[in-house]
């Protein structure tokens, strides 16, 4: 008896898990891509890599290119970037293949997580941001 | 470890909040059992790889030695030009990995977690850190200086190595990491991010996945084992 008592707990276990998980999915759409395009480079806590990644925590470069952010999330970067005094010099990777939907819930949980607390956007802003994204993009 | 099995009959109904603990505390209690066996301060870590037994005869009598899988002599170039040969780490424990700078997956995870180890060991001249670059063509000695430069670290302690791409490769080998050019992969490489853990005698110690943190914390604790038992080596 004691081993089916066993295998029911996991089983309760791992029902819960699943049934939680897609409560988050579904909610935090933002936060899932962040994991899926952003984590590896930009870290869990959103803390980057000591002089080679620029931090989403707290970085006042989110403030500063608030309006440039969207472009940055499609097209990618890289030549020389300033984040909180300090100098980044690396090549970040478009993620092309979001939607300005996307992009917006993306921005969206950046913006309000890892400590930082600033506005939110639109996705009709989003959506005009990206419409105007600077001309050497196209090149990309 | 736990024996599971599925019955067909079982409906998700069945349970109750009861059958639901002691199944959890059952898996807690094991767990503690587990991770109490033995305290961090009297173990010894295993050697890695492969063993031989190699005969020599004394005085006419015969004694079996076993010979450890045992890293070969190297030299590649570090970020300061420097030579870096099995001398470099001679009598130090090092830890190493293979990467590249343009590596967009794992890599900074690893740099991240190899920096904690860079951090914590800096002033401890019985520790080297040796991470290869299996991008040589790119990642010239210039492009790993800037790298080390930008993440404040210094070749002393931790040496970024580059050189000839089949001596890296077969290196990796040695170190039983797997690497490869792969153009469908992220980057164009595929590789593992594994630490390994070598002792002065240049054998295996241990490997961790070193984009996890708790692995990570796992190999700073067999670090200072290895360190004591170097320790205990040289009085
Ligand atoms: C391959 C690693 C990598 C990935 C993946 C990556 N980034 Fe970046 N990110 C960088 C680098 C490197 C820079 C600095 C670029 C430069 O130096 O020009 C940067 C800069 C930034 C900046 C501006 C500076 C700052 O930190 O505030 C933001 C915002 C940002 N990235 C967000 C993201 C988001 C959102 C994603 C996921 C869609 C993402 N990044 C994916 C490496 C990456």
């Amino acid at each position: 008896m004691k081993k089916s008592r066993l295998v029911t707990g996991f089983l309760g276990l791992m029902a819960l898990t699943t049934l939680t998980q897609c409560f988050t999915d579904k909610q935090n759409q933002g936060q899932k891509l962040y994991a899926q395009n952003c984590q590896s480079c930009h870290m869990d806590d959103g803390s980057g890599l000591r002089g080679l990644i620029p931090p989403i925590a707290k970085a006042d470069y989110l403030q500063t290119h608030r309006d440039e952010l969207a472009c940055l999330i499609r097209h990618g970067a890289d030549g020389p970037m300033i984040v909180n005094g300090i100098e980044y010099n690396k090549e970040m990777p478009g993620a092309h293949q979001l939607g300005p939907d996307e992009i917006t819930n993306l921005l969206n949980y950046i913006q309000t997580s890892f400590g930082n607390n600033n506005p939110r956007y639109t996705l009709t802003e989003v959506t005009q941001m990206l419409e105007a994204c600077p001309v050497p993009y196209e090149a990309h | 470890m736990l024996p599971v099995t599925f019955t067909s009959n079982m409906k998700l109904s069945n349970y109750s909040l009861k059958q639901l603990l002691t199944g959890t505390a059952f898996v807690l209690f094991s767990t503690l059992i587990y991770s109490c066996q033995s305290s961090p301060a009297e173990q010894k870590l295993p050697i890695l790889g492969s063993r031989e037994p190699v005969e020599r005869s004394v005085d006419g009598k015969t004694i079996v030695d076993t010979v450890y899988h045992q890293i070969p002599d190297f030299a590649f170039v570090d970020q300061d030009s420097q030579q870096v040969t099995q001398e470099t780490v001679a009598g130090k424990i090092y830890v190493t990995d293979f990467f590249f700078t343009t590596c967009p997956s794992i890599c900074p995870k690893m740099k991240n977690q190899m920096l904690r180890i860079y951090e914590k060991y800096k002033d401890n001249p019985n520790v080297v850190i040796l991470s290869h670059t299996i991008d040589p063509e790119h990642d010239t000695v210039a492009v790993l200086k800037d790298y080390a430069e930008r993440m404040n670290v210094t070749a002393a302690k931790w040496h970024f190595l580059t050189g000839d791409r089949d001596s890296i490769y077969d290196m990796a080998l040695k170190y039983f990491i797997g690497v490869q050019e792969d153009s469908e992969a992220e980057g164009g490489f595929a590789h593992s991010g594994d630490f390994m853990l070598v002792d002065h005698n240049r054998h295996i110690r241990g490997h961790y996945h070193g984009t996890e943190q708790e692995d990570v914390d796992r190999l700073m604790q067999d670090m200072d084992i290895l360190l004591k038992e170097l320790q205990d080596e040289k009085k």
